[in-house]
């Protein structure tokens, strides 16, 4: 399970990419995370396995807190965190097979890896991982070879190979064409099934996080300004999330007792205090 | 009021100098500068001394041919030039074992300020010092033969080599990096698989093209006395043995020739 506790990013230019994010995604939900571009969707998922250095506040993965984890420590909690790229950052000049076992780096020696040695059932089950997205027998194949579909395929078992606890994706299907969007998040949702796992999801691409995710994230400005089933995202809760419709000046009354029905009829979804998306529903 | 509200019409190319009075005023400068240098050593030169001096150059020439063919006379060339050859393997591998490290060091998106500095620091004094200058120093410290040419082309080799690899690895996909990063992999890892696959071709290409450079230095040491075929070229113009110097030459050229030919085509091979 993991569980974010009022996380901030400041960049050192000022900005402040997030305000404060409180969230948990657990069992073996597809959560996506939309928003407009700058909205700190980016910084939010690379703060979970500190890519980015979190500010403040705290991210707790199966109870371990990980933002003041020392370097040799947060390399053993990386190990159970996998993260596919919207530009899919394989090692263009290495095989399909290097890179898929390049997530298995954090339990090898630095001579083992040097000598591309990884153990017998690494590389049986870099092949079974394989098979399952779709790559079978493209192991020797260059990754500068590859598609931008075959490409992100790579990624994916690149990270399911490290037998992670929660898949971060960020942006995964940013680059590539909807068909092949469609085919990728299949995957990812399969994997979540099968290795019954959450999957955390960048997305830009509205009806594509509508389709496919169980819960919606919505921020903007750095804010989480929705969060909630995915049946729950209305044309408001789009309007707050990509306009900052200001939902202050609707009756409070409605707006109470319609998240309250929400929360009701979701277990996993909780309405965050500054989410009342459903209030201004009358100012439409 | 009037004056202060005409549109802006006229518009001029905005110049790297800050204003164009600045731009004239370094123009007019180095032209001066440049001038200057000419009178003050050109001052003593007549047509008629360039005359003469070709005069002189076409006299030396033909006084190189034919060039020496005489066994033991050859066998001396080749034994140096197989020496000169010898000298620049060695110190072309050496050079390299030494760069590497400095070149990670060097790069500025892997290394801590002060490592980077540091290492910024190594490739300034290898490139600052004329390659024959270390050669002298060279000499005086492990006395005449191929070692010091080898020491002086070795340090030589580093500064060269050091920096391009360094800007290489500076200018490589950080997000192959990264994301190996993210998987758990210790630094040393990510490195070895996400920055080295990347840098390969282009430190192959360097390599043969800096065994290449040392190649025709290892000709030229040997006139400080570091070793290699130069020493041989030396002793033969300073006993005006100007048929002997052509055969020096000839091999000298053969060789630096051989060995552009053949780091070009490996260069055209990995890039």
């Amino acid at each position: 399970m993991l569980e974010v506790t009022n996380l901030r990013k400041v960049y050192p230019t000022g900005d402040e990419a997030l305000k404060g994010i409180t969230t948990t995604v657990d069992g073996n939900e597809i959560v996506s995370m939309i928003g407009p571009s700058g909205a700190g969707k980016s910084t939010f998922i690379r703060c979970i396995n500190r890519l980015t250095e979190p500010t403040e506040g705290e991210v707790t993965l199966d109870g371990q807190e990980l933002t003041r984890l020392s370097k040799t420590d947060l390399r053993k909690v990386r190990r159970d965190i996998g993260m596919v790229f919207q530009e899919y950052n394989l090692v263009e000049r290495l095989s399909v097979m290097e890179n898929v076992l390049s997530g298995r780096l954090g339990y090898v020696s630095n001579w083992a890896a040097f000598r591309r040695n990884f153990p017998q059932e690494d590389v049986e089950r870099a092949f079974e991982i394989l098979e399952t997205v779709g790559l079978g027998g493209m192991e020797n194949k260059r990754a500068d070879e590859l598609s931008g579909g075959q490409r992100q395929r790579v990624g994916i078992a690149r990270a399911v190979i490290q037998e992670p606890k929660i898949l971060l994706a960020d942006e995964p299907t940013s680059s590539l064409d909807p068909d092949t969007s469609h085919a990728v998040m299949d995957l990812l949702t399969d994997i979540a099934e099968t290795e019954n796992i959450p999957v955390l999801i960048n997305i830009h691409e509205v009806p594509l996080a509508v389709e496919y995710a169980d819960r919606i994230l919505g921020l903007h400005n750095g804010e989480l300004v929705f969060d909630g089933k995915t049946t729950a995202l209305d044309d408001h809760a789009k309007d707050v999330i990509y306009r900052g419709a200001v939902p202050e000046t609707a009756t409070q009354v409605g707006a109470t007792t319609r998240s309250e029905t929400r929360a009701t009829d979701s277990t996993t979804a909780t309405a965050t205090p500054s989410t009342p998306h459903r209030a201004a529903t009358g100012e439409d | 009021m009037a004056t202060e509200q005409t549109p802006v019409t006229a518009w001029q190319r905005p110049t790297v100098f800050y204003n164009h009075t600045v731009k004239w005023i370094v123009y007019i400068l180095t032209t001066l500068f440049v001038l200057w240098s000419l009178v003050s050593l050109l001052a003593g030169v007549s047509p008629q001394r360039i005359v003469d001096g070709m005069g002189f150059g076409a006299s030396l020439v033909s006084s190189m041919v034919p060039p020496e063919t005489e066994a033991t006379a050859v066998n001396r060339v080749i034994d140096l030039v197989l020496e000169s050859i010898a000298m620049a393997m060695i110190a072309t591998v050496t050079g390299i074992l030494i760069s590497i490290p400095v070149a990670f060091g060097a790069a500025g998106n892997l290394m801590p300020r002060s490592v980077y500095a540091l290492n910024r620091g190594i490739i300034s004094v290898s490139r600052a010092v004329d390659g024959l200058i270390v050669a002298i120093i060279a000499v005086k410290a492990v006395g005449i033969g191929p070692l010091a040419g080898i020491i002086a082309i070795s340090f030589k080799t580093v500064g060269f080599f050091s920096k391009l690899l360094a800007e290489d690895i500076e200018d490589v996909d950080m997000g192959a990096m990264e994301a190996i990063e993210a998987t758990g992999a210790s630094k040393l890892q990510s490195v070895l698989y996400g920055i080295v696959p990347q840098v390969v071709p282009r430190f192959i290409g360097l390599t043969v093209y800096r065994w290449d450079i040392n190649l025709r230095a290892s000709a030229i040491v040997g006139i400080v006395g570091a070793g290699g075929i130069g020493t041989l070229l030396l002793q033969a113009f300073s006993r005006y043995e100007y048929n002997y110097v052509a055969t020096i030459l000839l091999a000298i050229i053969l060789v630096v020739l051989a060995g552009e030919l053949f780091s070009a085509y490996v260069r055209k091979r990995v890039q």
